[in-house]
């Protein structure tokens, strides 16, 4: 075991972990961690731009951009934090350009912007060009401009090490953060990282879906490590299924592509989105475009053989326009399903896709270990965080803001608390967990398998607790999670040794995705109402008296050493917007 | 538009669509031998499935031992390129059917990096050489500019094609002169000093060009085109490096 000092680490190497970075390591001597190299991170895969009101290209203003995140997040934002998110849009945008980032430019040589889904001019009169972007690539371009940036700025990377675990020290009933435990895998050396600050941005935690736009990677590490030590998790049951997934596969088709003038179509080739949503039509939220689909597909009016999946039809724009704004995903297209979308519409489907919910921070990014306390030196940014700016359901181009907003904003304060601050003593035997955890995976002789177990999981959250739910399907999927649960403790793997052992990795994800995916399970069957992602078949209405706030669940061991989840509740920040109806 | 009732890909999804394919998979594990191995696989797998979707099935099904990186399944991450069938390519990319089935389909480590273990490779010499190119902009202004810089369309398509580098290594690791001496900056670091190069608002044009002008620079291109053809973000890498070429004898880009 080696033992590390840093003044700030930082979990993970995407949009929001580089971006804390480069402000950390101007401030304090920072590491960062990452399981993997760091341009490998799935900010990279974001495609469609990262909203900012410019007004480049039209009148905009971030007031308008604070009400559309609101609404948006069907009114379970936290105002406050909308309104920052919307503010420093502006300059987050030109800090990246800034630093290089090669955004698609208008005739006067400014930076270009584009439609989204839900976002509007003048509180829903009509869609606005508020995206910033760079072709289909714009999230490829924020994780290659940041790691750039790193580069410049020396930033001390520790690639594929992999945190699997918090150190808290309570000291007077105050829960302190000391520091984390990282399991190298190129060697399988465990090291002890002592560290005054400690920033999350690993990441989401989308692979305990079937269909998912998400990488194999998305475990949910980050928020797993910290629920295991007694620090909630705000709002899970809120995850997003964006409408536009290649079908079957789940890879990503940017929503910019009905930006770019796509439309969503039927068996019968009818535009069905203007009956949902007769202003926004394609470009509404994309919750309401995802049950739409749904809607469309469950009452016999879905596409091939198995009447499963809708099209995405670009057929009526310009090769010139495709080639020039949507590059990549028409290759994508090509690619994985060997169509050519000048010609032919493309199949697709709703691909789960974002958490909006995660570890709970303020708008430092300071972690709560409940409803106002923070936890002193530990913070968070990203998707692996609720802060709350996307509540209920996030608006396209609103992540690569946050990760930008909030990335900045946690890199700095982590930094100046750590000039303050003094290290807090580390555990005893600081490493006992992980060790423990690693040896029982590797020697264990049980009869279960990963991929197994994993398999099972994510066919029972894509048929229970995705686009649509209820009571019964919520609780079927509580029963299997808590089924694959108790088999887990005799999963074994086969790689034994320490060099690379991804088998092992793989284990130790499942664990994270099958404690995640209980907290979403029973978030979500608590809630008995319908807002944003979260849509309740039972309850098919938002129930403002009883719901308007956000879930929190804690980890609760009894003294026999089972497992459950608490439930409990914070107020929503709202400021200057009431709650109506949400209208598209 | 005309509406589809049935497209390609539905119709031939409607025949059961599994074959038996055999992947022949290059192992090594220093903790068990020092000699690496061939293994062959036996799998049934989906023509229109990946190579990446074939080794899930052994890593998962078969031989839990079988160790590969790998990230987001569809080509933009960049962590699996792969000798697939004697070229690089990245395996989530490269679907079965298009690379002959009929026969094994083999898979080894790329070439001219250290292997570590199976079709883990060391990439730090490969960032090493990126790093060294200083992939960053550069410029010399001494108040920041309050709003964005300006750059017409134009000047930002001039390097449209090298801003796609996913860093891979797919092209610098195909290229003969890399594996024949690892010194020589490869394909890779060159496409990142170009992004910046030709970038209108970087002013450290004619530093980048001295550092590859230097013995392991960009005059060791002996223009086999492995490295354009090994792309699979399809960026025109020998072109690139033409073009560098062109703006050290010239000192214009």
């Amino acid at each position: 075991m080696k033992i590390h000092k840093y003044d700030t680490v930082i979990v993970g190497a995407g949009g929001a972990g580089m971006r804390a970075a480069i402000e950390a390591t101007k401030r304090s001597r920072t590491a960062v961690l990452t399981k993997l190299y760091p341009t490998r991170s799935h900010t990279g895969a974001a495609q469609g731009g990262m909203a900012a009101a410019l007004a480049n290209v039209e009148e905009d203003n971030w007031e308008w951009h604070t009400f559309d995140t609101v609404k948006g997040g069907d009114y379970l934002v936290d105002q406050d934090a909308a309104e920052i998110l919307a503010k420093e849009a502006i300059d987050s945008v030109l800090d990246l350009e800034k630093m290089g980032l090669p955004f698609n430019r208008t005739p006067n040589g400014t930076i270009d912007q584009r439609r989204f889904g839900g976002h509007s001019r003048n509180h829903g009169e009509a869609p606005v060009r508020r995206s910033c972007y760079a072709a289909d690539r714009t999230g490829h371009m924020i994780l290659q401009t940041l790691y750039q940036n790193c580069v410049k700025e020396g930033v001390e990377f520790f690639n594929e090490f992999y945190v699997l675990d918090q150190l808290i020290t309570e000291e007077d009933g105050v829960k302190r953060s000391a520091g984390v435990v990282a399991y190298e895998l190129a060697t399988g050396e465990i090291h002890v990282f002592q560290a005054k600050a400690v920033i999350y941005a690993s990441g989401g935690c989308g692979k305990f879906f079937k269909v998912t736009s998400n990488a194999h990677t998305l475990t949910g590490d980050g928020q797993a490590a910290v629920y295991r030590r007694g620090i909630p998790l705000e709002d899970m049951e809120f995850f997003q299924f964006h409408p536009t997934g290649i079908w079957r596969m789940g890879i990503l088709l940017t929503e910019g592509a009905r930006g770019e003038g796509g439309i969503l179509r039927n068996k019968d080739g009818e535009r069905f989105m203007e009956k949902y949503a007769p202003v926004m039509k394609d470009l509404a939220s994309r919750d309401v475009v995802s049950r739409s689909i749904y809607t469309e597909i469950r009452e016999g009016r879905g596409c091939g053989p198995e009447g499963d999946h809708v099209y995405l039809d670009l057929t009526h724009l310009p090769p010139e326009q495709l080639d020039a704004k949507l590059p990549d995903i028409t290759e994508f297209a090509r690619t994985y399903l060997g169509i050519e979308p000048y010609t032919d519409p493309i199949p697709i489907q709703p691909t789960a896709h974002y958490a909006m919910g995660g570890i709970p921070t303020n708008v430092q990014g300071e972690v709560l270990a409940d409803n106002t306390t923070v936890v002193p030196g530990l913070y968070a940014a990203g998707e692996v965080a609720c802060v709350s700016v996307h509540g209920a359901n996030r608006l396209g181009t609103n992540s690569l803001l946050d990760i930008n907003v909030f990335g900045k904003r946690a890199g700095i304060a982590a930094a100046d608390y750590s000039q303050k601050a003094d290290y807090v003593d580390l555990p005893d035997n600081p490493a006992e967990f992980v060790v423990s955890q690693i040896e029982r995976l590797r020697t264990s002789t049980g009869n279960e398998r990963v991929a197994d177990l994993r398999r099972e999981l994510q066919e029972t959250m894509d048929a229970n607790v995705m686009v649509f739910r209820t009571e019964q399907t919520i609780k079927t999927a509580v029963e299997k999670i808590a089924e694959l649960r108790e088999r887990y403790k005799n999963v074994a793997i086969q790689d034994k040794g320490k060099r690379f052992n991804t088998d092992l990795l793989e284990a130790i994800e499942l664990g994270n995705l099958l404690d995640l995916a209980e907290v979403m399970a029973v978030s979500a069957l608590a809630r008995k109402e319908s807002r944003g992602g979260h849509y309740r078949e039972d309850y098919p209405n938002r129930d403002d008296v009883n719901f308007m706030r956000h879930t929190m669940a804690y980890r609760e061991v009894g003294a026999d050493g089972s497992e459950t989840v608490r439930l409990d509740y914070k107020p929503v920040v709202q400021t200057r917007y009431q709650p109506m109806e949400r209208k598209y | 538009m005309a509406t589809p009732v049935m497209d390609k890909v539905e119709a031939e999804s409607a025949a059961s669509p599994y074959i038996t394919v055999t992947f022949r998979v290059r192992r090594f594990n220093p903790e068990v031998s020092a000699e690496a191995t061939w293994q062959d696989f036996q799998l049934e797998i989906d023509p229109k499935e990946r190579v990446l979707d074939g080794l899930h099935k052994i890593k998962w099904d078969l031989d839990g031992t079988l160790t590969f990186r790998r990230s987001c399944a569809h080509g933009i991450c960049g962590s699996d390129a792969m000798r697939i069938n004697g070229k690089n390519r990245l395996a989530c990319k490269t679907l079965i059917k298009d690379i002959n089935p009929e026969k094994p389909i083999t898979v080894e480590p790329i070439k001219g990096l250290t292997v570590l273990k199976d079709l883990v490779v060391d990439m730090e010499p490969f960032f090493q050489a990126y790093r060294d190119v200083m992939p960053f902009l550069i410029t010399k202004d001494t108040n920041e500019p309050t709003r964005e810089r300006l750059q017409s369309a134009e000047d930002r398509e001039r390097f449209d094609d090298t801003t796609k580098c996913i860093l891979c290594a797919a092209c610098t690791s195909s290229c003969p002169v890399f594996w024949n001496d690892g010194q020589y900056f490869g394909p890779a670091a060159i496409v990142n000093a170009h992004r910046f190069i030709f970038d209108s608002r970087d002013e450290a044009g004619e530093q980048r060009l001295e550092i590859l002008n230097d013995k392991d620079g960009v005059w060791r291109c002996r223009t086999t085109f492995n490295c354009t053809d090994a792309c699979p973000r399809g960026i025109e890498v020998t072109k690139a490096i033409a073009e560098v070429k062109r703006a050290l004898i010239t000192r214009r880009y």
